[in-house]
C-alpha cells in the first residue's frame, strides 16, 4: 500500500465518522431533504466525470466520459434544486395562520 | 502557489461547504441557506475543475464537457421543478440512480484509461467496487422508480429460489472482481458491468412498497460509496470526503428506518415482507363486525372535540388530500380546537415523505409531532383521525407476538377516546395484516376516498 492511499484512507475515516456525528442529530422530519440534500452533494461525481472526459484519448473513453457528465448533471442540478423545492415548503407557523383564499376551490 | 495546490485549496473549501450543508439540514430554519451553501461549493469547484491540468496538459474536450452539462441541465431543471410533490420519492430515487451510473462509468473510463495509456499497470481494487456498487445504485434506483411510479407491481416480486440464486450472482461478481485484479482482463470488465446490473435489478425486486424508504436510504448510501471509490481511484480528496459523507450518512439513516420498523436490515432487503401474508390476512376479516360512519358522523364528533390527531399516512399522498386535509385543520383551530399530526418514522415511501407531503399543503412544521411525542398527546386527545395509514397503528405490533410486524413501534391511535379511520375499502394495508383497530368498538370506519371524504367533512364542520 503506498502512503498515497494511506492518506486517502485516512481522510475516508475520519469523515465517516465526521458525517455520522453530523446526521445523527438531524430531526426526523427533515429526512427526507437530507436524503435529498446528500443526493445532490454525491452529484460531485460531476468533477470526476469532467477530469475523465477531459482526459479521454480514445472514442470510448469520449463517449463513455460524455455520458458521465450527462448523468453528473442530471444528479447535481436536479438534486439541488428538488431539495430546494422541498424546502422552501418547510415554513413554521405564521403570525396569521390562516390563508383562507388559497385553497377554497376544493372545498365547495 | 501552484495552479494545482490552489485548486486543491479551493476542492478543500468545497468540502467544507458540504459538511456545513448537511449541518444546515438539522434545522428547518436553516436547511434552505445550507442547501444553497452546498451547491455554491458545488459550483466553485465545478469552475476549478476546468482549470485542472491532467496527465500534465489542460482538459481537453471543454466543449463537449460543456454540452453535456447543457443537456443534464435542460432535462434536469424542469423535472426537478415541475413534477408533483407526491412524486417526490420516485424523483429522489432516479436522482440518486443517476449519480451510481455516473461513478460507475468514471470508474469504468478510468479502467480503459489506464489501460490504454500503460497496459502493464495493476488494476486497483477500487476501480471495479465503483464499477460494481455505482451499477448495483444505478440499477437497483431504476426499480425503485419503476415501483413507484408504478411502472411494475409495488409488492415484493418473488420467484423459486431467489435468494439462492441472488446470492449466487453476488458470488460471481466477487470471484469476477479477483479475477480482474490478477489478469486485468478488460473483456471482463464488461462482464462484471453485467453482472452488477443484474445484481442491481435482483436486489431490489424482492422488496416491496412500504420497505422502499429503507431502499431509497440504501441505495442513496450506496451511490456515495461509489462516488468515494471513484475518488480513490482519480486521486480526489473531493470526491472520497463528499462520497464518504454521503455514504455514512445514508447508512445512519437506513439503520434508523429500520428501527423504526422494528425490524433488522436484513429482514428488510432479504425477506421479501408483505409477500406471503396477504392470504391470511384478507380471509380473517370475513364475520367480523366493525362501526362504519358517515362524513357527517366525524364533522360532528370533530367539531366537539377539543383535542385531534391526525395519523397520515401512504393513503394520503395517494389520495392527494393534504389540502384538504390542512383546511380541516384550520377549520378546527378555527372553532378553538387543538389539532396536531402524528409522524411515524416510515410512512409513506420515503423517509420523512408526510413532513414534505404536508409540508407542500403549508401546514407550519410545529404541528407535525414525532411518535413518542405523538403517543403522549394520543393518551388525552378526542379523536385520533387516521388518514390512509394502517400498518403504523395497528396494535399488533404490541400485542400478538405471531404477528409479522410485532415488535413495531407504532403510533397508539387507541389511546385516544375515538378513532375515525378513513379507509378505501377492508384491504389490509401494506404487510396484508388484519388491524385489529378496525374492530375495536371505540373505532368509526369511514370508506372511500380520503379526498372525498374530508371535503364532505370540512363542509359539515363549516357549517356546524
Amino acid at each position: 500500500m503506498t502512503n498515497v492511499l494511506l492518506q486517502y484512507a485516512t481522510v475516508l475515516v475520519l469523515t465517516a465518522f465526521v458525517g455520522t456525528e453530523i446526521i445523527a442529530k438531524v430531526p426526523s422530519i427533515l429526512h427526507t431533504p437530507l436524503m435529498s440534500g446528500s443526493n445532490a452533494i454525491h452529484g460531485v461525481i460531476i468533477v470526476g466525470s469532467m477530469l475523465i472526459l477531459g482526459s479521454a484519448n480514445t472514442n470510448l473513453e469520449e463517449v463513455l466520459g460524455f455520458l458521465a457528465v450527462i448523468l453528473a448533471t442530471l444528479n447535481v442540478v436536479g438534486g439541488f434544486v428538488v431539495t430546494d423545492r422541498m424546502l422552501e415548503m418547510f415554513k413554521g407557523r405564521k403570525p396569521q395562520p390562516k390563508p383562507k383564499a388559497k385553497s377554497d376551490e376544493v372545498a365547495s | 502557489m501552484s495552479r494545482g495546490t490552489l485548486i486543491d485549496l479551493i476542492y478543500l473549501f468545497s468540502a467544507t461547504t458540504f459538511l456545513v450543508a448537511l449541518k444546515g439540514l438539522g434545522s428547518p430554519k436553516r436547511a434552505r441557506y445550507g442547501n444553497a451553501v452546498a451547491a455554491f461549493g458545488m459550483l466553485v469547484a465545478i469552475v476549478a475543475t476546468f482549470f485542472k491540468y491532467v496527465d500534465g496538459h489542460a482538459l481537453h474536450h471543454v466543449w463537449l464537457i460543456l454540452l453535456a452539462m447543457f443537456i443534464g441541465t435542460i432535462i434536469a431543471v424542469p423535472t426537478a421543478r415541475f413534477v408533483e410533490m407526491t412524486a417526490m420519492p420516485q424523483l429522489v430515487a432516479i436522482f440518486n440512480g443517476v449519480g451510481g451510473g455516473a461513478a460507475s462509468l468514471v470508474s469504468i473510463t478510468e479502467f480503459v484509461h489506464i489501460k490504454s495509456t500503460n497496459p502493464a499497470t495493476y488494476v486497483t481494487l477500487e476501480v471495479l467496487l465503483g464499477v460494481l456498487i455505482g451499477t448495483v445504485s444505478f440499477a437497483g434506483s431504476a426499480i425503485a422508480f419503476a415501483k413507484l411510479q408504478e411502472l411494475m407491481t409495488g409488492r415484493p416480486v418473488t420467484y423459486p429460489g431467489q435468494q439462492i440464486i441472488n446470492a449466487i450472482v453476488g458470488v460471481v461478481a466477487l470471484a469476477l472482481i479477483v479475477t480482474i485484479l490478477v489478469q486485468g482482463s478488460t473483456l471482463l470488465l464488461w462482464v462484471l458491468l453485467i453482472v452488477a446490473f443484474v445484481l442491481g435489478v435482483a436486489f431490489v425486486l424482492p422488496i416491496g412498497g412500504a420497505d422502499v424508504p429503507v431502499l431509497i436510504s440504501l441505495l442513496n448510501a450506496f451511490t456515495g460509496l461509489a462516488v468515494a471509490a471513484s475518488g480513490f481511484t482519480l486521486g480526489s480528496n473531493l470526491l472520497i470526503v463528499a462520497g464518504t459523507l454521503v455514504g455514512a450518512s445514508g447508512i445512519l439513516l437506513t439503520r434508523l428506518m429500520s428501527k423504526a420498523m422494528g425490524r433488522s436490515l436484513s429482514n428488510v432487503l432479504f425477506s421479501a415482507f408483505g409477500s406471503n401474508i396477504t392470504a391470511t390476512g384478507a380471509s380473517s376479516v370475513e364475520g367480523r363486525s366493525v362501526r362504519s360512519g358517515s362524513p357527517e358522523d366525524i364533522g360532528v364528533l370533530l367539531g366537539f372535540a377539543s383535542k385531534v390527531v391526525i395519523i397520515p399516512g401512504y393513503g394520503l399522498a395517494v389520495a392527494q388530500a393534504q389540502h384538504v386535509l390542512r383546511e380541516l385543520a384550520d377549520e378546527l383551530e378555527g372553532k378553538g380546537v387543538e389539532v396536531f399530526y402524528a409522524i411515524h418514522p416510515v410512512a409513506g415511501r420515503m423517509p420523512g415523505h408526510m413532513n414534505v407531503l404536508l409540508a407542500e399543503a403549508n401546514v407550519p412544521y410545529e404541528d407535525l409531532l414525532e411518535m413518542d411525542e405523538a403517543n403522549s398527546e394520543l393518551a388525552t386527545a378526542d379523536v385520533a383521525l387516521v388518514v390512509g395509514a394502517n400498518d403504523t397503528v395497528n396494535p399488533a405490533a404490541t400485542n400478538d407476538p405471531a404477528s409479522p410486524i410485532y415488535g413495531m413501534p407504532i403510533i397508539h391511535a387507541d389511546l385516544a377516546e375515538n378513532v375515525i379511520f378513513l379507509k378505501r375499502s377492508m384491504r389490509p394495508g401494506f404487510a396484508g395484516i388484519d388491524n385489529e383497530l378496525l374492530y375495536n368498538p371505540k373505532t368509526l370506519l369511514v370508506f372511500g376516498d380520503a379526498k372525498d371524504t374530508l371535503t364532505k367533512v370540512v363542509a359539515v364542520v363549516k357549517a356546524s
